[in-house]
């Protein structure tokens, strides 16, 4: 098993760290080429509007269209999720780019501002009883998801915060910014 | 639900590593600075190039301005406040931006006492020269770091200096005895835990950017390679020929800083550069660095 970890923009040495301490040695990926040798992809933290843009400059999109959910397991966290969904709202004037991959709608920017940012344990059965640390900064929301699509956690509201299609995984939140591993264990494992 | 905790205040800063914090004066240029990729903008009245060539007290910016700059991107938006001017402060918290940047560039409101950062549930970045400063500012209550450089004036020694000098420093502190970290911290000026806990870590506990004096894709790179966590662009970019194609130029050199055929490409026909000032050329009383303690 070889992870990779997508080094454009964002908390990369976060989940490296992570990963580290389960005992993997990832890959930072920051060409198309870097893929060649990685069966798992997490795409992190970050901007999106960024992130988004460099993965279309340096042609990332079309390899990981090809391969994604197959011979690719993929998660993104926050502006990853971002990126793997294939509907968009409350993207930047003129629109954005993105990977267009997974059957979820997502909301950009769902709660506020930086003031609202905020922390709450999730509950998410898939990970056993004990409830995980959730850190949602200037998070966005998964607005509704598709027949395919399993959803992992919602808030106590319904909002839906993490969701499974196959072999792709998309957190609104930052387990990497916790001490708890279990999500990225999860993964490791789809 | 916890809103503003230390965690989401540090860790917004940590969502903007590896990207480019861009200071613009116009809905226009924070638009432009989007398209281009940045990470978050800085929204401002005047770039430091000109706070320096015009002179005058430089204050918080029009909240209107600063609210028609939210208003226009989806990134995170930061404005400025004068040190010590904790009213300021809660202006633009009031106003529900992303960040406040407890600035240098800014005329000091208070000589002797920094913003008490923890009375705030907006995030603030600070300045620091070294250490010392730097963990004076995360007693204050500061969620993310940057070096001060020398602000509007296109030249990148003094931001190299500032991280050097914070880079050995910790250095310093990994090299010593337990017994020997009460007077490392008296000597820094900075607290005790603070400090034992850089010298157990081997590094800050919150992200620390470059700032002041960044002008070409080579600048930022070079910043990332010392082992910044992300740029700040003051002046160089709208001050410079050709805006969109720079600010494109530095966001990639600053994500591929390891790659230097990448960054000789996108080097190449950006146009004029800012106007650079040599240091040594600028009056004592005008550096903006020395301004902060």
């Amino acid at each position: 098993m070889n992870v990779g970890v997508l080094a454009l923009q964002g908390d990369v040495r976060e989940h490296i760290e992570m990963l580290r301490q389960i005992g993997v040695r990832p890959v930072e990926v920051r060409l198309p080429r870097h893929l060649d040798v990685v069966d798992r992809l997490i795409i992190p933290g970050g901007e999106s509007t960024v992130i988004g843009r460099l993965l279309t400059i340096y042609n990332f999109v079309a390899p990981l269209r090809a391969r994604a959910g197959r011979d690719l397991a993929i998660w993104g966290t926050c502006a990853g999720a971002i990126l793997l969904a294939r509907t968009l709202m409350g993207t930047k004037q003129g629109g954005q780019p993105s990977l267009e991959m997974m059957d979820i709608t997502v909301r950009r920017n769902a709660y506020g501002s930086q003031l609202d940012s905020f922390e709450l344990p999730l509950d998410m059965p898939v990970l056993g009883e004990t409830p995980l640390p959730g850190v949602f900064i200037r998070a966005p929301q998964i607005e509704s998801v598709g027949p395919t699509v399993q959803v992992l956690a919602r808030l106590p509201d319904g909002a839906v915060v993490a969701a499974q299609q196959g072999r792709m995984l998309a957190t609104t939140f930052h387990p990497e910014l916790t001490g708890d591993d279990r999500v990225h264990r999860y993964f490791l494992e789809l | 639900m916890e809103k503003s905790t230390w965690t989401t205040k540090v860790g917004l800063a940590q969502m903007l590593k590896g990207g480019v914090i861009m200071d613009v004066v116009t809905v226009e240029q924070a638009r432009i600075a989007e398209e281009a990729g940045a990470v978050a903008v800085m929204a401002l009245e005047r770039v430091p190039a000109d706070i320096r060539a015009q002179g005058g007290v430089a204050r918080m910016s029009d909240p209107e301005l600063i609210s028609a700059i939210k208003a226009a991107v989806t990134i995170p938006v930061m404005a400025k406040a004068r040190i010590g001017h904790f009213v300021e402060a809660q202006v633009i918290e009031a106003l529900g931006i992303d960040y406040i940047d407890e600035s240098e560039v800014l005329t000091p409101a208070d000589e002797e006492h920094h913003i008490n950062k923890h009375k705030f549930t907006i995030p603030f970045v600070c300045g620091c020269r070294n250490l010392g400063e730097a963990l004076r500012r995360l007693a204050e209550g500061a969620a993310m770091l940057r070096t001060k450089g020398e602000a509007g004036t296109g030249n990148v020694v003094e931001a190299v200096r500032h991280f050097r000098a914070v880079q050995g420093d910790i250095r310093r502190l990994q090299s010593m005895d337990a017994d020997e970290l009460f007077t490392a911290a008296k000597n820094l000026q900075a607290p005790y835990e603070l400090v034992k806990q850089v010298a157990a870590a081997g590094r800050l506990p919150v992200v620390n950017f470059a700032a002041g004096g960044i002008a070409t894709p080579a600048d930022a790179a070079l910043m990332m390679q010392l082992g910044v966590d992300g740029v700040f662009v003051g002046s160089g970019i709208f001050k410079s020929g050709n805006p969109m194609q720079r600010a494109r130029a530095i966001v990639a050199a600053t994500t591929h800083y390891r790659d230097p055929a990448i960054i000789a490409e996108v080097s190449k026909g950006l146009g004029e550069a800012m106007v650079g000032i040599n240091i040594d050329q600028i009056p004592t009383e005008q550096l903006m660095a020395k301004r902060g303690w």
